[in-house]
């Protein structure tokens, strides 16, 4: 995994509101390798969706791209016009949504919606070429009775199988990169697994490169290989997937740790949440972001944002628990 | 579906059946009657005439004796113009508020959709405040404002249109904007709401994650979707401005059916009342029957039976 499909450098992104500033995306920085599935991971509110939407321009007006670039293959995201972005889109980068009940619109046959997507990149392909992929993909992402279902509306399917048109969909031109933005929190657990099977089919047959946006660490755990930690707009840690759950070296991933349920685990311990709510981004802390909540917290955490801190090539985190002057007692990273 | 439009028959039958009773009720219990008048009327001749259309007769067999009479589709005669029926009236009524009427529906249509179209696209643009200051206008000021304004302009000062009457296709011009100003408006501002409530919606981004453009996303996404709140309110618009207004038809002197619904009132003429009434709720229920079927065609998710 060496060549690099996309960059992100350096973005920072706000909502102009009508209570000021919102600051959602503040200096958020990585690549995607071609084939690599990365997990983006957060909870509500840290800024994964909105750098995702970044990615494609699909935010509302109110967002604007205060600095940063995102390079896709030798595109430059943030300056192509509007009609290149337009080819982009469903083309060579595709995104899958959270909500597949209302991420289908409800008037049109499923079939012809996947259709649409090959039709407008592909206008020279005929009807029986459309039909005949549109059923491959159905297929693909083993919905039963293609040629039957291709004339069903989205209301006649369950949550699952819409997601299974969203990602035909989304898989349609052979995209190059694959956004998935929590495609599997609105369903239930048997068919979240079915989903990221297909998620891992998908890379090994076509070499599609993944950004899984979750919450779940579990869901991580699955699929990824690399992990992007995000808090407060930030990037607090970015490790290979082992490292994340043997070597976690940010006080948020702890957190996030220990608040995963464990089937195996003794009855009697409790899930560990994390204390107190994300800040408020309108007037963020000058500090680190997660200070406030975490369980280390020293007085330079509230005044300084900490840089990252190299623990090997692939994994550094954002944590001055891991300055070198950081003291070792009550430290879990240094010792 | 065959099911489901007998059913509604059925239960028009039933409304229909309430509605005669109920207008036949409260319109004997207002004082006087058809030949109640100014001029001293000798009791003998009042009861003569009473005798003749038998309104001396007890109410519920005059209830019963009307309800026959529509079942067989007669009206009866109108009492205050004598050798008149009541469906003559609607007879020749009718097709001239209906013409007036059907041009009124296409220009409001061909007005009020691109309105709102162009008012939601251009949200918060001077595109969309130009619109909706003008709906607005439309919804606040009565059409015989509207109507006087139209008449002072292009018929007294400018004497381009005529002021009255129906008979080239230039005296259509003011009745129609008049009747039509506030269904232009009201269907604009509703578009555009609706439009923007679409836009807003899950499969609105998903669509421009396809790549399609902001056009596209409108005319194969968004608009059939808005569209559904619009025909709504299309059954009973249609039916209000087929059956003709009162107030335009008597401004520009309009031989329609919309003057009866007043006049009627006004001179007791009992059979009149009744015959329009009854007339208007059959179109009225005809239209929003038609409306629900016509909700199957454009939206999948709705199935009777």
């Amino acid at each position: 995994m060496s060549d690099k499909i996309l960059s992100i450098d350096n973005l920072n992104i706000s909502f102009m509101t009508s209570n000021g500033e919102v600051q959602a995306v503040r200096g958020v920085s990585f690549d995607v390798h071609k084939g690599e599935i990365v997990g983006l991971v957060g909870e509500s509110g840290s800024g994964k969706s909105v750098t995702c939407m970044s990615i494609l321009r699909l935010l509302a007006d109110t967002a604007v791209i205060r600095e940063g670039t995102i390079r896709f293959e030798d595109e430059e995201l943030t300056r192509v016009s509007k009609a290149e972005m337009r080819s982009i889109r469903g083309d060579k980068i595709s995104m899958v949504f959270q909500d597949p009940m209302s991420s289908l619109n409800p008037l049109i046959k499923v079939g012809k919606q996947v259709e649409e997507i090959i039709r407008i990149h592909y206008p020279k392909k005929t009807k029986e070429q459309l039909y005949q992929e549109t059923l491959e993909l159905f297929r693909k992402v083993r919905i039963p009775e293609p040629e039957k279902r291709f004339h069903s509306y989205p209301h006649e399917f369950s949550g699952g199988m819409r997601q299974r048109v969203m990602i035909a969909m989304a898989l349609a031109n052979r995209p190059d990169l694959l956004i998935a933005d929590e495609p599997t929190t609105a369903l239930d657990v048997t068919i979240q697994d079915q989903i990221l099977k297909e998620m891992r089919t998908l890379r090994s047959d076509y070499g599609t490169s993944i950004i899984f946006i979750t919450h779940d660490l579990g869901v991580v755990a699955e699929l990824c290989d690399r992990v992007e930690v995000m808090y407060g707009g930030m990037i607090m840690e970015q490790a290979p997937i082992d490292d994340i759950f043997e070597n976690p070296k940010h006080p948020y991933t702890l957190g996030l740790l220990s608040s995963i349920p464990d089937v195996t685990q003794d009855k009697s311990k409790r899930l560990v949440p994390i204390p107190g709510s994300p800040p408020d981004m309108t007037n963020p802390p000058k500090g680190c972001p997660f200070a406030p909540r975490c369980p280390y917290a020293r007085n330079i955490c509230a005044n300084e944002i900490p840089e990252f801190y190299t623990i090997d090539e692939n994994h550094s985190s954002r944590c001055w628990l891991l300055d070198e002057e950081a003291p070792l007692e009550d430290n879990p990273f240094r010792t | 579906m065959v099911r489901y439009f007998f059913k509604r028959l059925g239960m028009m039958l039933i409304a229909m059946f309430f509605i005669i009773l109920l207008t036949f009720v409260i319109m004997h219990s207002i004082p006087g009657g058809p030949f109640t008048s100014d001029k001293k009327v000798s009791p003998a001749i009042e009861e003569a005439m009473n005798e003749k259309y038998h309104l001396d007769d007890p109410l519920p067999k005059q209830f019963m004796d009307y309800l026959g009479n529509v079942l067989r589709g007669d009206f009866g005669p109108s009492y205050k113009y004598p050798g008149k029926t009541v469906n003559e009236f609607i007879e020749d009524g009718f097709p001239v508020s209906a013409k007036l009427g059907g041009i009124t529906i296409i220009f409001v249509l061909l007005a009020a959709i691109p309105m709102g179209i162009l008012a939601a696209v251009k949200n918060g643009k001077w595109q969309d405040t130009l619109m909706m200051a003008l709906a607005t206008i439309g919804v606040t000021i009565p059409s015989f404002v509207i109507a006087s304004i139209l008449i002072y302009l292009f018929s007294y000062k400018l004497s381009l249109l005529p002021s009255y009457g129906l008979d080239s296709w230039k005296g259509y011009i003011l009745p129609v904007i008049a009747l039509g100003g506030y269904s232009i408006s009201y269907i604009a501002r509703l578009m555009r709401s609706s439009l923007l409530e679409v836009l807003g919606q899950d499969y609105i981004r998903t669509a421009r994650a396809k790549g399609l453009t902001e056009h596209q996303i409108v005319i194969r996404h968004a608009l059939r979707n808005a569209l559904i709140p619009v025909i709504t309110v299309l059954g009973p618009t249609i039916a209000n401005l087929l059956t003709g207004s009162f107030v335009v038809e008597k401004i520009f002197a309009i031989p329609g059916l919309g003057v009866h619904f007043v006049d009627s009132v006004t001179q007791r003429d009992y059979t009149t009342i009744m015959g329009v009434t009854v007339f208007y709720a059959t179109f009225l229920m005809a239209m929003t029957l038609l409306v629900d079927l016509f909700y199957c065609l454009i939206d999948p998710r709705i199935k009777y039976d």
